[in-house]
């Protein structure tokens, strides 16, 4: 049949499954906005600014494993999804990104909303594409579906130009993807495996590092039959939390720069650190030239690249976690016997160490909150954050047992991603608690897609930890940068935000001492729509453990 | 330790793929000495050559992320032992006629070419290995050198080849249109139909 460009891409998104697209119209895409009016498959929601979309997209694509998708025109709306895309590009998140682009015939003549998208996003996207012919548009949303869901998942690009979504040309949808130049890794090298298994069989002092690669590998029963087979204490980075129940004996929790201390001591003692789907990021290993000095590293990851690209390792395993670790525990014994004086050790650094914090005063504190939002909601609602203070107290506080439930922007550290990403999640899982927590500062970057929430009645729940300040620049002015306190405070200049709530016609509700907690929280997650819940919490609390900026990950700092 | 390497690659021959190879190596904080790209005998498929400096760890790092590129079909680094490697110069020298028959010397060592002349300089065209090309540049300083350009190495292995696997047609179907499409489509014609007729009729 003979179809516009426009018309076969909305009918390739549907034929890959999407029923929900985040986006923004405009001159350029008007075409395919007019083409996705007539769908019946794919639900439209509109968003107030395209990095709203883009975070939308992002979560959808963590919270289901399914690339979620944005649409916007060109030009600033393009260049308005950047942080969304690097945001999903550092963490491997699965989305694409649809963005019109001016006539083929006015791209390079500086036209009105023109960018050179595909230039600009080149370093953030996995890949990315400029249609020029309608004949192409099929096999390339083909293209884009499997290069952002496959291998380690990330953000794909499409630019299309308005003339080019207006040509009528023959739908053929393509039978299979043909990409020469990408191949994805998945078993694993037998032999690698053996090797690991052997080290394993030898080690002393053990401890599994696992991180987001698990959880796009779906792997947490494989993690769980590991853990539960060796006897291996386990440790997650921040996205790897959910891979394995916090409250199982052999979970150290996490570790890196805000990690438990028993946790950080685990790995800087230790003779064989397994690393499963994890890049040894500056916030896990603290200085790099002291990290895990004693031990030998096995590390398993579906990017090569990730192999050795900072700290050497003995043996690697390129290949999908699930089905790698699938072929490990069919070698793997149980070591507790041989590991008992360790296992004791970590229990003594556990007991001697357990996270804590301030009760002093009056005043509220984010980590109750955040714990008791894990009790009542059973350590299984999706949860979404901002960046700062509060996103590490809900990676310490709130306890995750499910994959696919701490959405959070660990490598670009994007604050405003927490609000859009938990719209995004809610959207793709639809019927399950889904919760934000944000802070006061983090929030104002994205609040206008409450007004999203809102209309599309997307009952997300909103607790935004308001200590009048950037916590985090805060923290680290007071320790670092003897108190003066640079562009940090924000108290006298924020807004009312139950004012914002009403206006934005969202239930608004406040918390503020320590008897509203609970009756607060259960009444938010009780309403059927869209809930802000302002938290008046403590003002100049740090987050500890702590390891500073070129200190060992033993040289953690711990509250007094 | 710092060493000169040589990356050669195939990749898709698609515009912009030139741009997405060179970006990924200087934003990752590798420095270019040279790059030198061009198709191959299958039209689909272009080399690459690339000589950077850096140390044998940041090496790996770069052909590892350059073998993730989508467009990248095959990635190695050129063993220098063991490969035939050259490179084109053009050198517009200063030749008046005292000094002409001492640069046509060295011309004529270096087994090289002229290709241009005028009363006062000469333009000679050379083909060799780098340290070839360098030494020639070096002999002719001297007399002065007023233009330099260079194409850059291009290498192959001796004991190895470079291929892609080649190009096969894709295979698609056509699907038949739902009523609605097709409605659509009819309402679509009828409507072109409709504009074409007013625009006859002067409206």
């Amino acid at each position: 049949m003979k179809l516009t460009g426009a018309q076969i891409m909305i009918k390739s998104l549907e034929l890959e499954g999407v029923d929900a697209i985040f986006g923004l119209p405009g001159g350029a895409i008007l075409p395919t906005f007019d083409a996705l009016y007539d769908s019946k498959k794919i639900k439209f929601y509109l968003v107030r600014h395209e990095q709203g979309a883009s975070h939308m997209a992002d979560g959808y694509g963590r919270a289901t494993g399914k690339p979620g998708v944005c649409l916007v025109t060109s030009g600033p709306a393009a260049t308005n999804t950047v942080t969304g895309l690097a945001t999903a590009f550092m963490d491997s998140a699965p989305m694409i990104c649809i963005t019109g682009q001016v006539a083929t015939t006015a791209i390079g003549s500086d036209a009105f909303q023109e960018a050179d998208v595909v230039g600009i996003t080149r370093p953030v996207t996995k890949h990315n594409y400029l249609i020029t012919n309608a004949n192409d548009v099929a096999r390339i949303v083909r293209e884009a579906f499997h290069i952002a869901r496959t291998g380690r998942p990330g953000p794909v690009l499409i630019d299309f130009p308005v003339d080019v979504s207006r040509q009528v040309v023959d739908f053929e949808w393509p039978e299979e993807v043909q990409l020469r130049g990408y191949s994805i890794p998945s078993h694993g090298d037998a032999e690698q495996i053996r090797k690991a298994a052997e080290l394993i069989k030898q080690a002393k002092r053990p401890v599994l590092y696992v991180g987001g690669g698990a959880v796009g590998s779906g792997a947490n029963k494989e993690v769980l039959e590991l853990v539960e087979k060796t006897g291996i204490p386990i440790t997650t980075t921040v996205l790897g939390l959910g891979i394995f129940p916090e409250d199982h004996p052999s979970s150290l929790r996490m570790l890196g720069m805000h990690g438990t201390v028993y946790a950080n001591y685990a790995v800087q003692k230790s003779d064989l650190l397994i690393a499963v789907g994890a890049r040894f990021d500056d916030r896990v290993t603290g200085k790099i030239d002291k990290f895990c000095p004693h031990a030998k590293i096995v590390h398993i990851d579906i990017d090569p690249a990730s192999i050795s690209k900072t700290v050497k390792v003995d043996v690697s395993i390129v290949g999908d976690v699930k089905p790698v670790l699938r072929q490990l525990n069919k070698l793997v014994t149980n070591k507790r016997k041989d590991i008992k004086e360790w296992l004791d050790q970590i229990a003594e650094w556990k007991k001697k160490h357990p996270l804590k914090y301030r009760k002093d005063g009056e005043a509220l504190r984010q980590e109750e909150i955040i714990a008791r939002l894990g009790e009542i909601t059973k350590h299984n609602a999706v949860v979404t954050t901002g960046v700062g203070q509060h996103q590490m107290w809900a990676a310490q506080w709130y306890q995750f047992k499910a994959m696919r439930s701490m959405l959070t922007s660990g490598g670009l550290g994007t604050m405003g991603y927490g609000l859009p990403a938990a719209i995004g999640a809610q959207i793709g899982r639809p019927g399950e608690p889904v919760i934000c927590i944000d802070g006061d500062g983090s929030i104002q970057m994205t609040m206008c897609e409450l007004t999203t929430a809102a209309y599309y009645n997307i009952p997300v729940k909103l607790f935004i930890m308001d200590n009048s300040h950037h916590g985090m620049v805060r923290q680290w002015q007071e320790l670092f940068y003897n108190q003066r306190f640079s562009g940090s405070v924000l108290g006298p200049s924020n807004p009312d935000f139950l004012k914002i709530a009403e206006g934005h016609r969202v239930l608004g509700l406040r918390m503020e001492t320590h008897d509203e907690v609970d009756s607060v929280i259960k009444k938010a997650l009780a309403h059927k729509g869209p809930v802000l819940v302002h938290c008046i919490v403590a003002k100049s609390d740090n987050v500890y453990p702590m390891v500073p900026t070129g200190a060992a990950l033993d040289q953690v700092m711990d509250m007094a | 330790m710092k060493q000169k390497h040589i990356i050669s690659a195939l990749v898709e021959n698609h515009s912009g793929v030139l741009s997405r190879v060179s970006t990924l190596v200087s934003g990752r904080g590798f420095n270019i000495d040279s790059l030198a790209v061009g198709e191959t005998h299958d039209p689909t498929v272009s080399r690459m050559t690339i000589v950077t400096v850096g140390d044998a760890r940041a090496l790996e790092q770069v052909i590892k992320q350059l073998g993730k590129l989508i467009d990248v079909i095959k990635v190695v680094d050129i063993n220098t032992d063991e490969m035939i490697d050259r490179e084109l110069m053009l050198v517009k020298v200063n030749a008046a006629t005292q000094s002409r028959s001492d640069v046509m010397q060295i011309v004529n060592t270096f087994r090289a070419k002229v290709v241009d002349v005028n009363p006062n300089s000469m333009v000679i065209e050379v083909t060799g290995g780098e340290s070839k090309v360098d030494a020639m540049l070096e002999l002719l300083t001297p007399y002065g050198i007023s233009e330099v350009v260079r194409t850059g190495l291009v290498a192959m292995s001796r004991r190895s080849t470079l291929v892609a696997p080649a190009k096969v047609a894709l295979k698609t179907k056509k699907l038949k249109a739902t009523k609605e499409e097709a409605l659509a489509l009819r309402k679509r014609e009828a409507a072109k139909k409709k504009s074409r007729q007013m625009a006859k009729d002067g409206l």
